[in-house]
């Protein structure tokens, strides 16, 4: 009995594809870890807007994942902005949950106060830390100071 | 995006990333080339619209059109812009086109560009480039392999910035042909003493070997020393490449099972060390490659006592020890207890687990009441027991308001029941069923049913509860459930007049609920006159007279709730009653009529069927309208094994979707009620001109039957009639040769029964046997044609169920003279060694006028004493 991991090698990645989008459903940021095998075409862009409004809808009595196709949606809302992750069925949605935290953390830090403007303005930086987080699908690093490193000695060097 | 474009930072931006690095660019005279050239081009076109302005732009559009309009038009700057190979705003005109693809877009063009910008020496540039070729490129396009030669050089920078870069890049667009020209090069960084470096190339690994399992050996070394640092990046990472390697193949997981130890001590020093505030989360270190190094635990310790038994001490120290309060301790613990179930690790354990994710359910924090419900669903079949001790809060999930909750607690409620709680759980699912949401309606009635025939403590429990199924479930539950109800309830002859009277209580509360109303009619009709005589011994007896039944049937066909299928149960239940009620008959009669021109015509017909009954003498109707037999329940089990839900009751009330006979008018009818014609002296109906397709799933029913074709008819009177096509294919009986072509009419022992009556054919069964304790039974069949025109090509095939072996014999000739002017007779041989009620399905064609005609239908109404 397996129910946790799955023997088949089908997982390609851990994290499918990673949506900020606003109240509005507007998206702020949007990432692909998977190759898609049609690139983002019509029926890609479809699934992104209805994996949006049904994030958008949850109310709060109900919990924050829900299975979708083949893989798994975990989100979380932050103020005007809600944070999607697409996972592989057997990933652990708890800790997937942490982890949006650690995301948006890192961008509280970075940010000093995150929001939708700083998000939306500050593409580069933001795919930037992403990079330093997410991999492939799979998390690189967790560690605030490590992760902004970069960035910051990126911005010191700018200010200058 | 606009600090790029000053001249001054990006410069200074290149330069401390590594001062070495693009000396050359820093130079004042290269400078000064520079500038001046972007005087020149901005004499020609005037500079692109910054990002900034083009979001804010964007923004402002009102409409999706005015959006639309906007981007169509910026896209056809950038366009212009690449065309000119102006390498000025490069970067500012694929960073906008970056925004514009994550809008939706299309963004291709901008491909070869992302190529130009990572060729460049300048790392703003680079940086810029990569990000676009990861957003913009994939697998598909060729343009893709281009790109590797710069990631190669890249690879090899003497900068960490840019290796990074390029190892970021690699890890979400690598192919095949990249895997295998820079595993190489990755399998060197992985060897490096940079972490930062280390942690990318591991994943980059991982992509790899995805990419190419044959390069999965010379990562191996490399992985395995990676498990030796200190960096939690590292460690991460390298356990993310175990995993991947594991998973690939069964081999390296034997290799690996070695590390558990190691595995086992870092995740030691996680718990144990002290406070580590670089990774640590509210209190808990590093849980993300906590999680990690769990998971592979699990992989590793799956299917191997000996890895398993070296981890069950950690794992239950992880599972006392981790903070609760907080999602990430529970993230951890969740973790831990699917490993626990997974691995082959001690019974103790084992609940300790199960006993976590029980007290998960009573957490306020409902994605964690989530995953425990779905963790014990799958665990609840190994774990039976463990998962028992929390029915109570499980139950309680029941009145969880969220959707998802409640239907995972629903399915692990069923999966609970067993004989000695399925009172109080069957009781707690019935309050659910009456409150719950549409959608859960069907499963929920479905699965109470089927629990409810397991596990039932009594007959009279068991009927009482598919009744209030019934009752909260109403019409959301499935079709198949009617018939099966009718099925219990006529098995259970002691509560027969008990089951009638709940339900006609229930009816007069609610007759919206058509599956209640059909069974309640069906009950009626068969038990009316019990209903009626008070017979019943219950506390509070319902007092009824023929009238106030009646009223009640009455109210039930004329009201427009009521379905088609309802209304024909109901005209069924009416004419039952007509042989049960003695003193209300002519109000029978007009209830009857009722329907004599409804625009339904299944319902028309039933109507003048079941009048013309009162022209015949009363004995045929007697007859016609006899309680049903009781159902044997294999045939309905094995009729459900084949799909066919709609249980045998269901044919004697609706027949659906008949196959339609040529463009002859379909005329659906009940088919049994002309089976059931047992007195072989009364007259035939009256001919009728219209061809009727019978039996609407005989087909499925002959899954379950031997079947045996009528063997090639003799030629008579100089007619070449078709041989007979067995229904089946495979299914053969070998055609034997005539052995008695004379009718035996007059058999003394058996009744004679009409096996089928239709279209003025009819077909007379008489039986034999050598004695009457033998299996053995012969039919005589004697077809004849009241038609004005003769039958050809008449052709008679039967199928019996499988404990019964059937022979048919060749027929007497196969022309039928018209006018009951002849006969065609045929030998059947029944064996029936374990003595199982007979039945039969029939198929018979034949061409009348030059008409094919093919006909089913199914005879019940063998005399029992044939078996018994």
């Amino acid at each position: 009995m397996y129910i946790g991991g799955n023997d088949k090698a089908s997982k390609a990645t851990m994290i499918k594809f990673l949506l900020i989008v606003n109240k509005q459903g507007h998206p702020r940021i949007l990432k692909y870890f998977d190759s898609l095998p049609n690139g983002r075409d019509e029926s890609v862009r479809a699934q992104e807007t209805e994996v949006i409004k049904k994030c958008l809808t949850v109310s709060d009595k109900e919990c924050s994942f829900f299975d979708y196709t083949t893989f798994k949606i975990v989100f979380r809302t932050y103020g005007n902005m809600c944070f999607i992750l697409a996972v592989d069925d057997d990933e652990n949605e708890l800790a997937v949950l942490e982890f949006i935290h650690n995301i948006v953390e890192t961008f509280d830090k970075y940010f000093e106060k995150v929001t939708e403007h700083k998000i939306m303005f500050n593409l580069d930086r933001v795919h930037m830390i992403l990079d330093e987080m997410i991999l492939n699908g799979r998390i690189i690093e967790s560690s605030k100071v490590q992760i902004l490193a970069p960035v910051q000695l990126l911005d010191q060097v700018s200010r200058r | 995006m606009q600090r790029f474009q000053k001249w001054s930072t990006l410069f200074a931006e290149a330069e401390t990333m590594d001062r070495s690095y693009m000396a050359d660019e820093l130079r004042p005279a290269r400078r000064r080339d520079r500038f001046m050239a972007r005087v020149k081009l901005r004499k020609r076109m005037p500079a692109p619209k910054r990002l900034r302005d083009l979001i804010r732009e964007i923004r402002a559009a009102r409409t999706a059109a005015d959006e639309r309009a906007v981007v169509q038009k910026e896209c056809a700057d950038i366009r212009n812009m690449f065309r000119e190979e102006d390498a000025t705003y490069r970067c500012r005109n694929l960073a906008k086109l970056l925004y514009i693809h994550m809008l939706g877009y299309p963004a291709h063009f901008g491909q070869l560009e992302c190529l130009k910008l990572v060729a460049s020496p300048r790392f703003t540039d680079k940086r810029i480039g990569y990000l676009g070729a990861m957003l913009l490129l994939d697998e598909r396009q060729d343009v893709h392999l281009l790109v590797t030669n710069s990631l190669k050089n890249d690879l090899n920078h003497q900068t960490q910035y840019v290796v990074s870069l390029a190892l970021c890049t690699l890890g979400e667009i690598c192919s095949t042909e990249m895997s295998r020209d820079l595993a190489g090069e990755i399998e060197k960084l992985l060897k490096t003493s940079n972490a930062y470096i280390k942690k990318k190339a591991a994943l980059c690994a991982v992509r790899i070997i995805r990419k190419v399992p044959d390069l999965m050996e010379m990562f191996i070394p490399a992985a395995r020393s990676l498990l030796n640092e200190k960096n939690h990046g590292v460690l991460l990472t390298a356990v993310c490449l175990i995993l991947e390697m594991c998973e690939l193949s069964p081999d390296t997981l034997n290799h690996f099972r070695k590390m558990v130890p190691q595995l086992v001590r870092i995740l030691k020093n996680l718990i144990m060390a002290g406070y580590s505030p670089e990774h640590d989360v509210c209190g808990v270190s590093d849980p993300f490659l906590q999680v990690k190094i769990l998971r592979l635990l699990r992989v590793l310790g799956r299917h191997d006592p000996e890895a398993s038994e070296a981890m069950n001490d950690i794992l239950a120290q992880v599972a006392t020890n981790t903070e609760t309060s907080k999602n990430v301790g529970n993230a951890i613990l969740y973790e831990t207890c699917l490993t626990i179930m997974d691995i082959q690790s001690e019974s103790g354990l084992r609940v300790l687990a199960v006993n976590i994710l029980g007290r998960f359910l009573l957490n306020n924090d409902k994605n964690i009441r989530y995953v425990a419900l779905n963790t014990l669903l799958k665990v609840v079949q190994a774990d039976y027991n463990a998962v028992q001790r929390h029915r109570s809060t499980i139950v309680e999930c029941l009145k969880d308001p969220d959707v998802s909750l409640k239907k995972r607690s629903m399915e692990l409620c069923f999966a609970l029941i067993n004989v000695n709680n399925i009172r109080s759980l069957v009781k707690e699912l019935l309050t659910f069923l009456d409150k719950c949401d549409p959608e859960f309606k069907a499963d929920c009635s479905s699965n109470l049913v089927l629990a409810a025939e397991r596990h039932s403590p009594n007959k009279r429990w068991h009927i009482d509860t598919v009744l209030k199924v019934l009752v909260s479930a109403g019409n959301y539950c499935r079709d198949d459930l009617v018939s099966t109800t009718i099925q219990l309830i006529q098995e259970t002859t002691s509560l027969h007049v008990y089951t009638t009277q709940c339900l006609v209580r229930a009816v007069r509360l609610d007759t919206v609920q058509q599956p209640l109303v059909q069974v309640c009619c069906w009950c009626i009709g068969e038990y009316g006159d019990q209903l009626v005589a008070g017979t019943c011994s219950e506390e509070e007896p319902l007092e009824l007279s023929e009238d106030d039944v009646l009223d009640m049937l009455e109210k039930i066909i004329i009201s427009s709730v009521s379905s088609a299928v309802t209304k024909g149960y109901a005209l069924t239940a009416v004419v039952k009653l007509s042989t049960r009620f003695h003193n209300t008959i002519p109000r029978i009669r007009k209830l009857l009529s009722i329907f004599g021109c409804h625009t339904d015509i299944e319902l028309q017909q039933r109507s003048v069927e079941y009048s013309s009954m009162f022209k015949m003498p009363d004995s045929i109707r007697t007859g016609l309208l006899e309680p049903m037999p009781l159902l044997e329940k294999t045939n309905i089990d094995a009729a459900m094994t084949n799909g066919d839900s709609t249980a045998v009751e269901e044919d004697d009330f609706v027949v659906k979707d008949e196959p339609r006979v040529d463009s002859v008018t379909k005329n659906a009818e009940s088919q049994s009620i002309l089976d059931l014609l047992s007195s072989p002296s009364a007259p035939p109906p009256k001919p009728e001109p219209t061809s009727k397709s019978a039996g609407s799933d005989l087909l499925d029913l002959l899954g379950d039957v031997d079947l045996s074709a009528g063997a090639a008819p003799l030629p008579v009177t100089g007619i070449m009639p078709m041989p007979a096509t067995n229904l089946l294919d495979g299914v053969t009986a070998p055609p034997t040769q005539v052995l008695n072509s004379q009718p035996s009419n007059n058999v003394t022992s058996f009744p004679a029964v009409t096996a089928f009556e239709k279209s003025g054919l009819k077909i007379v069964f008489a039986f034999e046997k050598p004695d009457p304790q033998s299996p053995q039974l012969t039919i005589t069949l004697t077809a004849t044609n009241s038609n004005m025109a003769q039958l050809d090509s008449f052709v008679f095939q039967a199928a019996v169920p499988k404990s019964f072996h059937l022979q048919l014999m060749s027929p007497s000739g196969a022309l039928l003279p018209p006018n009951n002017s002849g006969c065609v007779t045929q030998l059947i041989k029944i064996d029936n060694p374990q003595k199982q009620p007979l039945r039969m399905r029939l198929r018979l064609n034949y061409t009348m006028n030059g008409t094919p005609v093919t006909e089913q239908a199914e005879v019940n109404n063998f005399p029992a004493q044939l078996w018994q």
